[in-house]
């Protein structure tokens, strides 16, 4: 039988789905910013104040959406070994290469069983690495376009200068086009999500709701739980606590 | 202008300004240095008695647009009269003389050393090749700038080629040209007045403020004045309400434009280029571009013309992608491509599924096959 093993922590999960609603949210409304069309425009300007409430509606989801990010970098240093910060670098340690190269083989059809893993495969930690870098240009990018709205206060000074080396428009497009690659990488998620599930029979869909995996009970040690760069840290020693193992090494006997 | 020149308000009156039109003027520019309304009769003392402040117009890469600012009322207005004030010492498009005699004048007014005198540079400073793109009477403009603003008591940058190159200084730059800022480094009281052209209300404020209060005007940390550039056009915009209720010009022409709707569809710059322009207005306050009908091209901003373009679409084109490739068409298809890709690969991951199970894990699990139907 298999064993229901607690992988995903609560902030993993609720910045996850936080994550999802105001990207979604932030999408259509960002986009409609770009491309404003209203099919009833009405009849006086003060009767309507469509474009006004989208532009609340953007700036309120990326304040939520930067919180949502803000918290979920703080549980990459405090959380367990599959929320850890390391597991963005698997191209460091030996076991994340060769989980990547296993991952990539098992994508192209060359081998056939997929690879197992208790938190997420190398490769989609790879793909993690560039989805963090893209949250912070858009952040980014967002900031010092929202700060030229008011060019006084903390967001202006801490975004300005970056107007000294890209013209506006290339900010503004660069935020355009951060948003379609985070579109892209969210069907490609949901799609790998759905795959791995129906091939690895692990519930991994679920265990975004739930936080629990159905794991084998032959289940290897990950190759983020193996790599030196995790053991030989000393925040994870202190996390594995007075068992010594982690939920995945767990009663595997 | 002889020291023995008649007072402003014989001036005024010889060109039948009233004193009321000559206060309004003074509460004009009283508001457009966003001061309170107490200092209206201050600025008015301070233009009426001015002592004689001689002025250096320089012209280097320019078009005299500048010029043509300052000098554009058809009839003479009170802000033409009170910079008539200042005592234009040397300015190369209206000055009388010519030649060596001109130069003179200039000469003179910098070995003065007595009397303080302010620079108005206009046009962008070239310094490729020891900056001999532009020169005045054999010398250099770098060389003719240094000198002056060095000995200056404050200096005024006017128009975007005096603040950061302009138009010269765009793209590819031939001869590279800058502006005052970088071509005379560490110049302690310069103000900077970008705009294609500058408009001269800002102009005669920041010289009432000179001579008001003695001092140059607060600046922001590109050295234009906060008055006139703190706040972003698209803040005051006699169209944002249209912005705001989703109403917005989609065609030139059309019924939208005619009922003057929000052109920021039409490639509209207000809302990234900082100017006091909606409420100072051009040509004494008859209109502007946006009241015009035509989208702001942001000639305030820094190197406005390699940054604004296009002038007419909101986001610039993707180069490598064709013609009319906006930043949104090469992200949707990129979409469409890769949830092919995922379909395909779907396909495929099903037929591999089927054809060949994944094994059980540990030979524990029991898979349970849906009952069939039996005929």
């Amino acid at each position: 039988m298999r064993r229901r093993v607690y992988i995903w922590e609560v902030p993993v999960r609720l910045t996850h789905w936080v994550n999802v609603l105001s990207i979604v949210l932030l999408s259509v409304t960002g986009y409609f910013i770009g491309n404003p069309y209203l099919f009833i425009a009405p009849r006086e300007s003060y009767a309507g104040f469509f474009m006004g409430t989208v532009r609340f509606v953007h700036f309120a989801a990326a304040f939520v959406f930067m919180a949502s990010v803000l918290l979920r970098t703080y549980w990459a240093f405090a959380g367990n070994a599959y929320a850890d910060w390391r597991g963005l670098f698997p191209f460091l340690t030996k076991d994340g290469r060769k989980n990547m190269l296993h991952a990539a083989q098992y994508y192209f059809f060359v081998r056939r069983d997929p690879p197992e893993v208790a938190g997420h495969n190398a490769l989609a930690g790879l793909s993690y690495m560039f989805i963090v870098i893209f949250y912070g240009l858009i952040i980014f990018t967002g900031l010092a376009l929202f700060a030229q709205l008011h060019p006084v206060g903390i967001w202006y000074t801490l975004t300005n200068w970056v107007f000294g080396i890209l013209t506006m428009q290339r900010v503004r497009m660069a935020h355009h086009m951060i948003m379609w690659a985070l579109l892209i990488f969210a069907l490609y998620h949901v799609y790998v999500a759905w795959l791995i599930d129906m091939e690895e029979g692990n519930g991994l869909m679920s265990s975004m709701f739930s936080g629990f995996k159905f794991l084998p009970r032959n289940q290897e040690p990950d190759w983020i739980e193996t790599s030196p760069l995790m053991t030989d840290s000393q925040t994870f020693q202190r996390r594995k606590g007075s068992t010594g193992k982690t939920p995945a090494q767990e009663d595997l006997g | 202008m002889p020291a023995d020149a008649p007072s402003l308000e014989a001036r005024l009156a010889a060109r039948g300004i009233s004193r009321r039109q000559f206060l309004t003027f003074c509460g004009v520019l009283t508001a457009t240095l966003a001061l309170p309304e107490a200092y209206a009769p201050k600025i008015a003392r301070a233009l009426e008695t001015a002592p004689r402040l001689p002025v250096v117009w320089l012209e280097f890469q320019d078009c005299a647009g500048n010029t043509e600012s300052f000098l554009r009322a058809s009839t003479p207005t009170v802000a033409a009269i009170v910079l008539e004030q200042i005592s234009l010492e040397y300015h190369e498009t209206i000055m009388a003389p010519a030649g060596r005699a001109a130069e003179k004048s200039l000469e003179a007014v910098l070995a003065n050393t007595g009397q303080p005198f302010l620079a108005i540079i206009e046009g962008s400073i070239p310094t490729k090749d020891g900056g001999i793109y532009c020169t005045i009477g054999g010398k250099t403009a770098l060389s003719i700038a240094e000198n002056v603003c060095r000995k200056a008591a404050a200096t005024i940058a006017v128009g975007a080629c005096a603040w950061d190159g302009g138009w010269p200084g765009a793209n590819p730059n031939p001869t590279g040209a800058v502006g005052v800022k970088t071509a005379v480094p560490g110049l302690k009281r310069l103000v900077n007045m970008p705009g294609c052209p500058m408009n001269v209300t800002n102009l005669t404020a920041v010289l009432a403020h000179f001579l008001t209060f003695k001092d140059l005007p607060a600046l922001d940390q590109e050295g234009r004045p906060l008055f006139a550039y703190g706040q972003l056009i698209h803040n005051n915009c006699e169209r944002r309400g249209h912005f705001d209720a989703g109403r917005f010009v989609e065609t030139w022409g059309d019924e939208s434009h005619r009922m003057g709707y929000c052109l920021y569809k039409m490639g509209c710059k207000g809302p990234q280029t900082y100017s006091n322009c909606p409420a100072v207005g051009w040509n004494d306050g008859t209109s502007w571009p946006i009241g015009a009908g035509h989208g702001c091209v942001g000639c305030m901003s820094p190197h406005f013309w390699d940054n604004t373009i296009p002038v007419y679409s909101r986001l610039p084109n993707i180069e490598g992608f064709g013609v009319e490739a906006t930043a949104d068409t090469v992200g949707l298809t990129a979409l469409g491509v890769v949830a092919a890709g995922v379909v395909v690969h779907g396909v495929a991951s099903a037929i591999r599924a089927k054809s060949s199970p994944q094994a059980a894990h540990d030979g524990s699990e029991v898979v349970v096959q849906p009952p069939t139907k039996k005929g």
